[in-house]
């Protein structure tokens, strides 16, 4: 088993990635290649899970986009996302808030964690 | 045939230079010993008997301990011979026979299934419909011939039986890397057996 580990530490480049998990709202920026040129994509919406550990991790993002569901699936250690910004903390009780495809409107709505700062001594 | 014994260690996937995320198998491969030079003269034949995997001294045979020993090597557990090789007896063969980017050639032994069906073993339809009159029909073969002409069914007929547990070969596996000081090697792609299990890679 270590040499598998082994391999994967050597092969894979691991992103340096901030913290996030489901109900946040984050911003992918996602390199795209047409031909030669390289653009970067932006692709925001709320993340409904996390799934996969070490370098095969992903995470799903789904925004609603003209009205229609739109979900993807990112490998965490994919070298075409370039940086991951986390727009919002949301505050949800599931690790994988799938609950959220049926609901539309305002009742999509995920609360968002508010953190206050104090002046503790 | 130039090759190495090996295991196969398991699979995990890693992202191309062009991004993309490409499965791949991790292999040790070798290193392998000659344990014996076989020519014309003496067999009838040429070819080269090379040997891999640690083996108990007390557990090997006086016969084949007397036979590693004529190599000068420890007792090993797999043994396999190569035509069209050229090597001295003793002499280590190492996973630099390979090399990056190329092609080779993986053969091992298949994950048995035990007896199946026909759907899994030969991937078969099954009856299509649950309902409309079928009953304990879902998976089975249908017609296995014609009736009384020919009056027989005809050989080979793909049926029910031992699926698995047989010498498979992938050809063609593309080599992403190669790692001469732990004696690893990752292909491209899956490669028959279970992990652990002792494969043959040639090129």
């Amino acid at each position: 088993m270590d040499a598998l580990k082994f391999v994967e530490q050597d092969l894979v480049e691991i992103n340096e990635l901030p913290k996030f998990k489901a109900g946040d709202t984050v911003s992918v920026s996602y390199k795209i290649r047409e031909g030669n040129k390289e653009r970067i994509q932006v692709f925001q919406g709320t993340v409904i899970q996390r799934r996969g550990t070490g370098i095969h991790e992903t995470f799903t993002v789904r925004k609603v986009s003209g009205g229609m569901g739109v979900e993807r699936v990112f490998p965490m250690n994919s070298p075409f996302i370039e940086s991951i910004k986390v727009n919002k903390t949301g505050s949800v009780r599931r690790a994988r808030i799938f609950y959220l495809r049926k609901r539309t409107g305002k009742a999509a709505r995920i609360k968002e964690k508010i953190f206050v700062k104090t002046d503790k001594k | 045939m130039p090759g190495l014994l090996g295991k196969k260690i398991g699979m995990t996937s890693v992202f191309s230079a062009e991004g993309k995320n490409v499965p791949c198998t991790v292999l040790e491969a070798g290193p392998c010993v000659v344990t014996q030079v076989k020519t014309v003269e003496t067999d009838g034949y040429n070819a080269v008997q090379i040997a891999f995997g640690e083996r108990k001294e007390k557990r090997t045979s006086s016969a084949m301990q007397g036979h590693f020993k004529k190599a000068k090597t420890t007792p090993k557990r797999h043994l396999i011979e190569l035509k069209d090789v050229e090597a001295k007896l003793g002499e280590e063969l190492k996973v630099d026979l390979f090399e990056e980017g190329t092609w080779v050639d993986v053969t091992g032994k298949t994950k048995g299934k035990g007896f199946q069906g026909v759907v899994k073993r030969h991937g078969f339809a099954g009856v299509g419909d649950a309902t409309h009159g079928q009953h304990n029909r879902l998976r089975a073969p249908g017609s296995i011939g014609a009736g009384s002409d020919p009056s027989r069914v005809f050989k080979g007929m793909r049926m029910a039986g031992q699926t698995g547990n047989v010498t498979a070969t992938i050809q063609n596996l593309k080599i992403v890397k190669i790692y001469p000081e732990k004696n690893l090697i990752v292909v491209k792609g899956s490669v028959p057996g279970a992990k652990g299990s002792t494969v043959f890679i040639s090129n």
